[in-house]
Parts: C-alpha cells; sequence; structure tokens
C-alpha cells in the first residue's frame, strides 16, 4: 500500500517538474555563451503530459490501430526478446563467475577480457553480429533478425551478472570455508551450500544492473540492426515524425521505460522469496 | 587409544620464500579420551595453526597428526572432530535449526534423523525455542552456543575450538564456559581449547599447554587438579587462583 503510494508521488513529482519548466521555462532554450544550457521549453520539444497520453489513444495513421496498441504490441515483442537475451546473458554470466572462482588461472585469463568486452561500442558489434545471419543456421532455422538482438543484449547482460557473482562467491569468510572443509565437503558441495547461497545479496544487485542492460542492448540493437516488430523500431519511426507529432515519440518512450520497470520488477519478484532471512532482522537479547 | 596424537610436529609457512615463517618447531601433544586441554599463550605462538593442523585445515611441513587413532586426513573425512571458531560463522540464510542441521545434511542423513539430532543439540545448548530464528536475530552469546549445537549435532568424539568465547563479554563468557563443561561431562567429547585467557584455561581445563612464539612451541604444561563440576565456587576458590598463578608464571617464563 504504502509502495504504491510512493510510485504515485513519484509520477507526480515527474509530471510537476515537466509542467513546471516548460511553464517558467523559455521556449527557445536558455543560452549561456553561446552555449544551450537548459533545453527548449516548447511544444515541439516538449509536448505537455495531457497531450502524450491523449495521443495513445489516437490512431497511428490516419484510418490505423491505436497508438497505445502498437506501442504495446512492440513493447512485449520486445521484452520476449530481452527475456531470453537476459537469462541467456545472466547463465553465461554465472557459469564464467562458476569457473573464475574454482580456477584462479581463469579468473587472472578471463577477467580482463570480460571488462574489455563492455568497451567494444554496441554499434560496432551489432553489424557484426548481424553478420552472422546468412552464415548460420539452426538446423532448418536459418538465423533470424531478432536472435541478433537477443545476443546482443545477452552481451550487455552477462557482465554485471559475472564481475558481481564472482564478488559473491568469494564472499565467504574463510572460516566458512574451513568449516565445509571440516565436514569433508568438496568443491562442490561447499559451492552449492555455501558459496552460492552467500552469493545472493551479491546476485539480485547485479542482475538488476543486467536486466536494465538487457533492455538497453535489446533497443539499440533493434534500432542498429533494423528489426522491425520491437519499441526500438517503433522510437526510431516515430522520431521521424517529432516535427509534425511531437507527442508521438514520447508514446514509444513510454513503451520503453514500461519494458524497463517490468524486467525490474521481475528481478525483485525472483528476489522475494530468496532473502527472506534479511527482512527479520530484530534481534533477541538474553 | 588417544583421542590426539601430534609427534614431532613442524610447520612452515611460505618455505623457501622470503617471508618464511616458523609457526611451529617440533611440537608433540597427545591428548586422553574425555580430556579437556586448553593451549594458551601470546599472539603468533602457533596455538591456532596447532588447531588447524589437528583439524587437518592444514597439512604439517613435517611430523605426525594422529586423531583417535587415524591420520588427521583420515579423521577428517570421517567426521571425527567438530570445530567452533571465534567468529560464530552461522550461515544467515539458515535458521538455527538448519545451521545445527548443517553437517548432518552433508553426511546425508535423513530428515527425521537430523530432525531429532538437532532438537537434541539445541537442547543441551538451551535453544530449542529459537530454532526458526535466524541467526542475525541472535546475540553473540547465542549464535555461539548455535556453533558449538553446529560442532556437536554429529557426536564426535573430538571437540575443536578456537577462542570461541573471545569476542564475548565477561558475564556471557562465564555462563558459556560453566555450560561448555557440562556438555563436554554430558557427551564424553575430548576438547582441546585454544584461548588467550589464563582464567578461562584454567577453569575449564584438565590440563593447560603454555606456548611461545617465534618460533611456535610447547613451553610448558599444567595440570589443573580442581574438584569437579566445576562451579562459581571453584572459580572463588585458592586452588584456582594457585592455578592461575602456576599457568601465569609459566607464560612468563616463556615470554
Amino acid at each position: 500500500m504504502r509502495r504504491a503510494l510512493s510510485v504515485v508521488i513519484g509520477l507526480v513529482v515527474m509530471v510537476a517538474l515537466w509542467e513546471g519548466y516548460k511553464a517558467v521555462g523559455n521556449p527557445d532554450g536558455t543560452v549561456l555563451f553561446g552555449t544551450r544550457v537548459l533545453p527548449r521549453a516548447d511544444d515541439l520539444s516538449m509536448p505537455h503530459v495531457w497531450d502524450m497520453l491523449s495521443r495513445f489513444g489516437r490512431p497511428e495513421l490516419t484510418g490505423g490501430r491505436p497508438v497505445w496498441q502498437a506501442v504495446l504490441s512492440a513493447t512485449l515483442f520486445t521484452l520476449g526478446i530481452t527475456a531470453l537475451g537476459f537469462v541467456a546473458g545472466a547463465v553465461v554470466g554465472l557459469v564464467l563467475a562458476i569457473a573464475m572462482q574454482r580456477f584462479r588461472i581463469v579468473e587472472r585469463g578471463l577477467l580482463p577480457y570480460v571488462i574489455l568486452s563492455q568497451t567494444v561500442p554496441l554499434v560496432a558489434l551489432a553489424p557484426l553480429i548481424a553478420g552472422w545471419s546468412g552464415n548460420l543456421s539452426f538446423g532448418a532455422y536459418p538465423w533470424q533478425d531478432w536472435m541478433t538482438v537477443a545476443v546482443i543484449s545477452a552481451y550487455l547482460s552477462f557482465f554485471p551478472v559475472a564481475v558481481g557473482m564472482l564478488r559473491g562467491l568469494q564472499s565467504p569468510h574463510v572460516s566458512g570455508v574451513e568449516l565445509m572443509r571440516s565436514y569433508a565437503a568438496g568443491w562442490w558441495r561447499t559451492l552449492v551450500k555455501l558459496r552460492l547461497p552467500a552469493s545472493l545479496p551479491y546476485l539480485f544487485p547485479a542482475l538488476r544492473l543486467a536486466g536494465a542492460a538487457a533492455v538497453v542492448g535489446a533497443v539499440v540493437g533493434e534500432i542498429s540492426t533494423g528489426t522491425r516488430g520491437g519499441i526500438g523500431r517503433l522510437i526510431l519511426e516515430y522520431s521521424r515524425e517529432a516535427t509534425s507529432d511531437p507527442a508521438k515519440v514520447y508514446t514509444a518512450m513510454v513503451g520503453a521505460a514500461l519494458l524497463g520497470l517490468v524486467v525490474a520488477g521481475l528481478v525483485s519478484l525472483l528476489e522475494l522469496p530468496l532473502m527472506r532471512h534479511r527482512r527479520r532482522v530484530t534481534v533477541v537479547t538474553m | 587409544m588417544t583421542a590426539v596424537s601430534v609427534q614431532a610436529v613442524s610447520q612452515i609457512f611460505n618455505q623457501g620464500h622470503t617471508d618464511e615463517v616458523t609457526a611451529l618447531s617440533d611440537v608433540d601433544l597427545t591428548v586422553a579420551p574425555g580430556e579437556f586441554v586448553s593451549l594458551i599463550g601470546p599472539s603468533g605462538c602457533g596455538k591456532s595453526t596447532l588447531l588447524r593442523l589437528i583439524a587437518d585445515l592444514i597439512t604439517p611441513t613435517s611430523g605426525t597428526v594422529e586423531v583417535n587413532g587415524k591420520p588427521a586426513e583420515k579423521a577428517r573425512l570421517d567426521q571425527e572432530y567438530g570445530i567452533a571458531f571465534q567468529q560464530a560463522g552461522l550461515f544467515e540464510w539458515r535458521t538455527v535449526q538448519r545451521n545445527v542441521e548443517l553437517p548432518l545434511e552433508l553426511r546425508g542423513q535423513s530428515r527425521a534423523e537430523r530432525r531429532s539430532r538437532t532438537a537434541e543439540m539445541l537442547e543441551l545448548v538451551g535453544l530449542t525455542d529459537f530454532a526458526r530464528h535466524y541467526p542475525a536475530q541472535l546475540s553473540g552469546g547465542m549464535q555461539q552456543r548455535v556453533a558449538i549445537a553446529r560442532a556437536l549435532a554429529v557426536h564426535p568424539p573430538l571437540l575443536l575450538m578456537d577462542e570461541p568465547f573471545g569476542a564475548l563479554d565477561e558475564m556471557t563468557r562465564e555462563r558459556l564456559q560453566t555450560e561448555l563443561l557440562a556438555i563436554c561431562a554430558k557427551t564424553g567429547t575430548s576438547t582441546i581449547f585454544v584461548t588467550h585467557s589464563i582464567s578461562e584455561a584454567v577453569f575449564l581445563s584438565n590440563r593447560v599447554v603454555v606456548m611461545s612464539p617465534r618460533p611456535g612451541r610447547i613451553t610448558a604444561t599444567a595440570d589443573i587438579d580442581l574438584p569437579s563440576p566445576r562451579d562459581e565456587a571453584v572459580r572463588q576458590s585458592p586452588a584456582f587462583f594457585d592455578a592461575v598463578t602456576t599457568v601465569r608464571k609459566a607464560l612468563r617464563a616463556a615470554a
């Protein structure tokens, strides 16, 4: 209840800030020494919130389906790709982290490349992966555009999981590790009983980051590969009409934001049952 | 048969490197079944190292360690001992019950067996009502009691303790000492107990082993002849203070 209220308050504050700036800001923006320090506040750059909302109800093009339908279906399309990329990325990250924890030499050899992988610009990577489309197939199924997008999404999301999870797997105190050794537990049972549970507080923040990265990867991936049907494509299409129909592109952005919220929400749902012990903290003293 | 037999054990860390440290030099120690032995000495005298050697958490550079007549590694694999550290080291994601169950779980015992054994152990340390609490909800003394219950859960013939009460306040410490003695008497467990505190060593032990640093070695052993059960009256008795003085002198002489 209280959470729902804070969400509503947050939304109201955001709308108030947007409309407040529109009301007092210079329509041509504020320019200081030849640099624009504050954005334009005219209707073309910052349409009214109610214009954006009402734009959802009107058709995409004359006689077409309403915008909310287009945004919703695009968001769902991208959600599917994001989920796939996120899960694949999380699994890869997890496996890498476990391998790095197990073998010191793997950590030393691999970690620099894991970090390096994230400095490769996405726009350079996308065409490379898209280039597989002609050469790769799964049996009868040829490589699809959406697979490229999912790979990019996974590529961005494995990183926080690998780094966060490695940290988590290494987090148990030495006495815990010695305890497991005293129980004659080998590496595997130490992993299952000690390292994995101990890594959960590190895993969930990492998964949140990975979720956000997966969304960004999917949206940018769609744009740079020209994949049709998703929210990235919709943002691109709608932004072409920004001069004639400025509210329209914002509807697509709301869709992308919604996508991020859904992914973050899913991670939180996963976290709830696994982190029960963190919620009850009243200390009994006697 | 002896509970623990350490013969001519030396431990050198980083051998051959510039930071080579001789932690233990030619140490002999035997512990009889049911005996309570304390290791005492200043920091760096190797008492924790000796405990870890007996637990087979590290392997000695030379010499032999036997527990219950078996080589240390075999004894560890057979879970011939339970161990407790200064930090209770409970798994924060497990309830008290499930923490105590952990060693039983790793032994592959059935759920019913685990339940009854855990109930017995929690009864022993007086925490039956807290079985479903999480460690973070318990005070330091209670956490340490859970750690003792966990160490004893498999009914090991030997209990190894590394300054288990070191982080507790004096009152809790003295209460847990009395409880520990009662538990050891009840279960017939042999115990090796590492401590900094002279009075703690004297109160608990049948024998106090005094160690000195650089290199770590045993310089004296003092048999403590106090009546049992050891209670508050013992703590106040002249014999207790005499024993404390004896150990203190031995420590001074060693330093």
